[in-house]
């Protein structure tokens, strides 16, 4: 190879920044007026081109044979004549995940281009009078991130990894007479996140064994024990008034799947994710995770890896990955940006930057995208949270898990780099303002396309049983999933054979790096694997074995990284003791200071609750996934004539099954409880995830459960209250329903400490995600009221809780009141309503939820676009319009049906008809257009519309 | 088939009257066991390979009667969507395609499918240009669209009277021919997007999601042998895939996959 030379490409025509979620938007919503922004694309290449080979490498692989065009940077300059244009370039940090830079790399290769290095990058022409802090701010806020890029006025040279870079040596720790403070101190600076008691057994063991631990050693207890893999604040002794708890998950969680002892539980709370039983052949593995710490900091990388964990966690159980789900919570969009604190992204670009990430993995891995809900509450500012959920199709018993001494350990994916080092710990600890700075390094952008190979592979070895176990290295990479894996049994592992992406990695960084798509498995014989492997293009490496003799070993070439007792890894972290005193967690709504008028339009007052960020239609959210891909689509987030009316649950047809029965997915929450009654909002979200599979037609007797809760710092007494009173919310909940939890993710510190100390917790939330079956899909209702003439049922009772309700969030005040309680009477409805659907009496149903019967009504007849004219009792006040509460749903049946759907459902009162008009009428109050509810629904109102008391057709307060 | 074992224990030869079907995985497709099923319904045997296989010569092309590249996002749509998989086509793989033009094979992409047959050069064909490139609205669409099939004389829409229905799900399916105009051959167009009823699309948005000029959803090449389309007629071959599963419509796809099958019995 010649003399190695840099070109900077670009490629052009450029992108002018329009639309909602532009550069251009951002820049106002921060208060930098730009004229215009203007993207081109920038490729940085490296090699020893000659002649021709730059124009070659431009054609052929930088711009399409219509339109497009290129020209070395030299010579792009912006039009002088239009006024004042600023040049800035941004591009990716070196070593993070970059698809583009190596498929340019190998695709420039295989043209016989000879090219060592390449990058893309953007390059910016910003129009507009900016002046230096306007344009550093435009950089920092909108142009780029800075945990994953870098920024310069005019042009920025491209940052490539060291490939000359030496590793440093494995370096030891002398724990040896630290006092209490010292070891606090200690486990501070290296951002372990282990309290003083667990330093004091680490100290204490090597103390025992005669030598100090390795720096790989204690990173390895670190991740093994951090709340994130070991989840010690659900396993750890709880003292309360009422007595001890034994750990919330084995006293609340798994005591209630033991009681309700499902006979279609094949495994719960013991894998990476639940198995339960789909038909006489397959099952289903479910498993829902969070990825809140790293969204906040790099909304599409948090969000994109987010997916990418819990897919790993359903191919850890060997099962082929068949649906996602995602809940988001952000922050109001409309806060001023200078409101919030230093480091702190802006609630739109995380949640733009969110929904990108989590469309861009699934779409890519071809998994679709079934169920979902965006949440806004002032509480999720400063902690957005990102919930995601994936459900797995197997054959019973083939899932292999366990390793047998002797077995090689092969890692199959991608390859180890320094991103990721310490997502567990980072994740088990209270974000601040220099969080993004410190703990960069944590955040990861996925690459799809590896975990679609894992997934290919992993299928066929297991359909060969290739393989005698299988996890996924999650947080913790490689010293989680051996680690785990080697339990008693001890294994040896050479990291001088783990494939590297770049060199310089010092030994405990590859031990512990968690590039997202990596799996590791055990088998006897690693050689059929490995050309599966080779057939798939799918990196795959032999780099140990499991040794019988109970210790981890680790090393690189000669150096001893790690040597550990596997029970003292295991085992040796002393259980974290916990107070939660009387408290008063229960925050009940009291009347705030904001003067609430006494009458309100009950008009103004739905279209308002319509327009409600939490309420209002998704659809262009769930647009941008794909929900179609692998066929199996049966009942989508969005139906009705038109497709864009809100569908409760969704189902689909698992592919490969016979074609018989669905999955029924309903997901629950209940955002404005967490923050007033904790064990009531559980109550409740369990109630709608239920409700929404009965309305996906599910039978309720027969469904599995998934919890994510997501809190803040649990070693705050009325948090830690909260949090117990929740978890026996869920516990109680679960045995009314019999319905089991089958697995679940726990996410805690979810709060910001700001500059002066102020702490700022989350808005506590559980999401709740129920899994059925749907027996018959032939009568599975419609989204959307169907037929003219058709009867409407209300099913439970006619009114409902303003306590913490939605109309007390679009009033903006808490008017007091109570919340809605735990109803176990609901449980028999959710029968009721099951038992109508299967003799096929239903022809659509909509859950009462959010806002009430008003704007279930509302949300029924636009997705229908029918009207209805409803009447539930002499007085329709806010409580029989907008209350909220369990059990309730509105149910469309024909006049012919009466009878017998009385009879089924002796909880229901007819309450009205489907009219062939474009009204929806309740009661003498009420009384609205289709077209009104679709505007207010699509989120076009211009701002809140005003409440105010109308005279004709208000509603006393 | 979903198991590629199971799909690749089977000869690549065409055994019996069923025709076979060579659809190949790069890495990043998806979609492939909707196409295997679409054409199984339709009355061919397909054969799903990873590319890496067939590259290693565990299978040829000429063992098959049509080529069907699925959709997906081979090779992460790094440079541009399909573009590497393109050239993988032209690259290594030119001289069995050449071969198969020669004995006159069907061929259908579909999204990342079509894509790639764009970026190698087997449509539009001839000396006509084209690209996909990002939607008008700059984002991934996932929705229903209708179809009105054109090109008489290809084999693929030769069965197509009415408008069929079908999802699309990409984020680059804008075509644009040489200077930005609708392709200059309307004979080559096989697909517009439209309303329910046929009637022109005429660019509104979301009935033609991405903005192609003339509402061109597929193409076919002047041999009419060629089919490249972003929506994906694979995931409308039965009757329960229809989001309107009370009020069935019709405008399922599978007749799309039974022509190009029965092109090869005539």
């Amino acid at each position: 190879m010649g003399v190695e030379s840099d070109f900077a490409i670009v490629i052009g025509p450029g992108r002018p920044e329009v639309g909602p979620d532009s550069a251009i938007e951002k820049a106002r919503l921060f208060g930098i007026d730009v004229d215009q922004i203007v993207r081109y694309r920038l490729a940085h290449v490296r090699g020893s081109l000659e002649g021709d080979q730059v124009e070659q490498l431009a054609i052929r692989l930088l711009t399409d044979a219509v339109g497009q065009w290129w020209m070395l940077r030299g010579e792009h300059q912006p039009p002088s004549r239009q006024g004042q244009v600023t040049v800035i370039e941004t591009g990716l940090r070196p070593g993070v995940t970059d698809r583009e830079g190596a498929e340019l790399r190998r695709a420039a290769g295989s043209l016989g281009l000879p090219v060592s290095e390449a990058t893309v990058a953007d390059r910016w022409f910003v129009y507009g009078r900016l002046n230096p802090d306007e344009i550093h701010r435009l950089a920092n806020l909108v142009l780029h991130n800075e945990v994953i890029e870098r920024w310069q006025l005019d042009v920025l040279p491209p940052a490539y990894v060291d490939q000359t870079a030496q590793p440093p040596p494995v370096q030891t720790v002398n724990l040896g007479g630290l006092s209490a403070q010292e070891l606090a101190a200690m486990s501070a600076e290296r951002r372990l996140g282990l309290s003083v008691q667990e330093m004091a057994a680490i100290q204490a063991w090597f103390d025992g064994i005669g030598r100090p631990p390795t720096d790989g050693e204690l990173e390895t207890l670190a991740q093994t024990w951090s709340e994130h893999c070991s989840h010690k604040t659900f396993r750890a002794l709880i003292s309360t008034p009422d007595g001890r708890i034994d750990g919330l998950l084995s006293d609340y969680l798994r005591a209630a799947t033991e009681q309700i002892d499902a006979p279609w539980v094949e495994s719960a709370f013991v894998d990476n994710a639940g198995i339960v039983h789909f038909d006489d052949e397959f099952d289903l593995a479910l498993k829902a995770e969070t990825h809140n710490h790293p969204s906040a900091l790099e909304p599409f990388g948090g969000a994109n890896t987010g997916v990418g964990g819990v897919v790993r966690d359903i191919l850890g159980v060997s099962a082929k990955p068949i649906a996602v789900t995602d809940v988001l919570c952000f922050g109001p969009e409309d806060i001023p940006s200078d409101s919030l604190p230093t480091g702190v992204l802006h609630p739109s670009q995380i949640r733009s930057g969110v929904i990108a990430g989590i469309g861009d993995y699934g779409n890519k891995i071809g998994v679709p995208n079934l169920a979902g809900a965006v949440f806004h509450d002032p509480g999720y500012t400063t902690t957005p949270l990102v919930f995601a959920g994936c459900i797995g199709l197997l054959p019973r018993g083939s899932n292999p898990t366990q390793p047998k001494a002797g077995d090689a350990i092969v890692v199959l994916g991608g390859k180890v780099g320094r991103d990721g080092v310490g997502g567990a710990t980072f994740s088990s600890q209270s974000m601040t303002t220099t969080t993004a700075e410190v703990a960069g390094s944590s955040v990861q952008i996925g690459d799809p396309v590896v975990e679609k190979g894992l997934i290919d592979v992993i299928l066929v070895a297991r359909d060969h049983r290739l393989y005698n176990a299988i996890t996924d290295c999650g947080a913790g990479g490689l010293s989680s999933a051996v680690g785990e894996m080697a339990d008693e049994l001890g294994a040896m592992v050479d990291l001088a054979t783990v494939p590297r992406k770049y060199p310089g990695l010092a030994p405990w960084e590859v031990w512990l790096s968690e590039a997202q798509e990596r799996m590791v498995v055990a088998t006897s014989d690693p050689e059929p694997l490995l050309a599966v492997a080779r057939r798939w293009e799918v990196e795959a490496t032999v780099i140990g074995s499991f040794t019988g003799d109970g210790h981890l070993r680790v090393v690189d070439g000669p150096q001893t990284v790690v040597d550990l007792d596997c029970r003292f890894l295991h085992d040796g972290r002393p259980r974290l003791e916990l107070e939660a005193p009387g408290v008063d967690y229960r925050r009940p709504p009291r009347p705030g200071s904001e003067p609430v008028p006494e009458t309100v339009s009950a008009n103004d007052a739905l279209l308002a609750l319509l327009a409600h960020p939490s309420i209002r239609s998704n659809e262009d959210v769930v647009r941008t996934y794909d929900h179609e891909v692998l066929g199996g689509t049966v009942v989508r987030p969005y139906g009705g004539p038109e497709l864009d009316g809100p569908a409760d649950g969704t189902v689909m047809v698992p592919p490969g099954t016979d074609e018989t029965r669905g999955l029924a997915i309903g997901i629950g929450a209940a955002v404005g409880l967490g923050r007033h009654d904790p064990e009531a909002m559980a109550w409740a979200a369990v109630d709608e995830a239920v409700r929404n599979a009965v309305v996906a037609g599910a039978d309720p007797t027969r469904l599995s459960l998934l919890d994510n809760f997501a809190w803040g710092n649990p070693t705050r007494p009325e948090a830690l209250a909260g949090l117990v009173a929740a978890c026996r919310g869920c516990h109680d909940a679960a045995i009314a329903h019999g319905a089991p939890f089958v697995s679940g993710k726990d996410s805690l510190f979810n709060e910001f400490v700001d500059a002066d100390g102020h702490i700022d917790p989350v808005t506590p939330t559980l999401i709740i995600t129920a899994v059925g079956v749907v027996q018959d899909l032939n009568v599975v209702p419609s989204t959307g009221v169907v037929k003219v003439g058709n009867d409407v049922w209300l099913v439970g009772p006619e009114d409902g809780e303003l306590g913490g309700s939605h109309l007390d969030a679009v009033l903006g005040a808490d008017r007091g009141g109570p919340v809605p309680p735990p109803d176990p009477d609901a449980v028999e409805r959710h029968r009721q309503v099951h038992r109508a659907i299967v003799e096929g009496l239903v022809h659509s149903a909509h859950d009462i939820a959010e806002g009430g019967l008003a704007v279930a009504a509302a949300e029924w007849a636009f997705a229908g676009r029918r009207g209805l004219t409803l009447a539930v009792a002499t007085d329709h006040g806010p409580r029989e319009l907008f209350g909220e509460g369990a059990g309730r749903y509105l149910v469309e049946v024909a006049p012919d049906d009466a009878d017998r759907f009385a009879q089924l459902v002796p909880s229901a009162s007819r309450i009205g008809w489907v009219t062939d008009g474009d009204r929806l009428r309740v009661g003498p109050q009420l009384d609205v257009s289709i077209d009104e509810i679709a505007e207010a629904y699509r989120g076009h109102l211009a701002g809140r519309p005003a409440i105010a008391d109308s005279g004709v057709g208000g509603i006393r307060l | 088939m979903t198991d590629t074992a199971a799909a690749n224990s089977g000869s690549g030869a065409g055994n019996g009257v069923r025709p076979s079907v060579l659809i190949p995985i790069a890495p990043g497709t998806n979609r492939n066991d909707e196409m295997a099923q679409a054409f199984e319904l339709a009355g061919a045997r397909a054969h799903q390979y990873p590319l890496e296989a067939i590259r290693r010569g565990e299978t040829r092309l000429s063992d098959y009667q049509i080529l069907a590249l699925p959709g997906g996002f081979s090779y992460g749509d790094a440079l541009g969507a399909g573009r590497v998989l393109g050239l993988e086509l032209d690259g290594w793989f030119r001289d069995q395609l050449e071969e198969a033009r020669a004995r006159e094979m069907p061929i259908i992409g579909v999204c990342n499918g079509f894509q790639a047959l764009v970026y190698a050069g087997l449509l539009p064909g001839g000396d006509t240009r084209g690209a996909l490139i990002e939607n008008a609205g700059g984002r991934f669409e996932c929705r229903w669209v209708y179809l009105q099939p054109g090109a008489a004389h290809s084999i693929w829409t030769a069965e197509l009277e009415d408008p069929i229905w079908c999802p699309v799900a990409h984020g680059e399916g804008r075509y644009v021919s040489d200077n930005g105009r609708a392709l200059a051959d309307d004979d080559l167009v096989a697909f517009r997007y439209c309303r329910s009823d046929g009637s022109p699309a005429d660019g509104q948005y979301p009935l033609n999601p991405n903005g192609s000029a003339g509402d061109v959803a597929g193409i076919c090449d002047p041999s009419g042998l060629v089919l490249g389309m972003m929506p994906h007629p694979e995931d409308h071959v039965m009757e329960r895939q229809s989001p309107h599963r009370r009020r069935p419509n019709g405008a399922r796809c599978l007749a799309l996959f039974t022509a190009g099958v029965k092109a090869l019995a005539a």
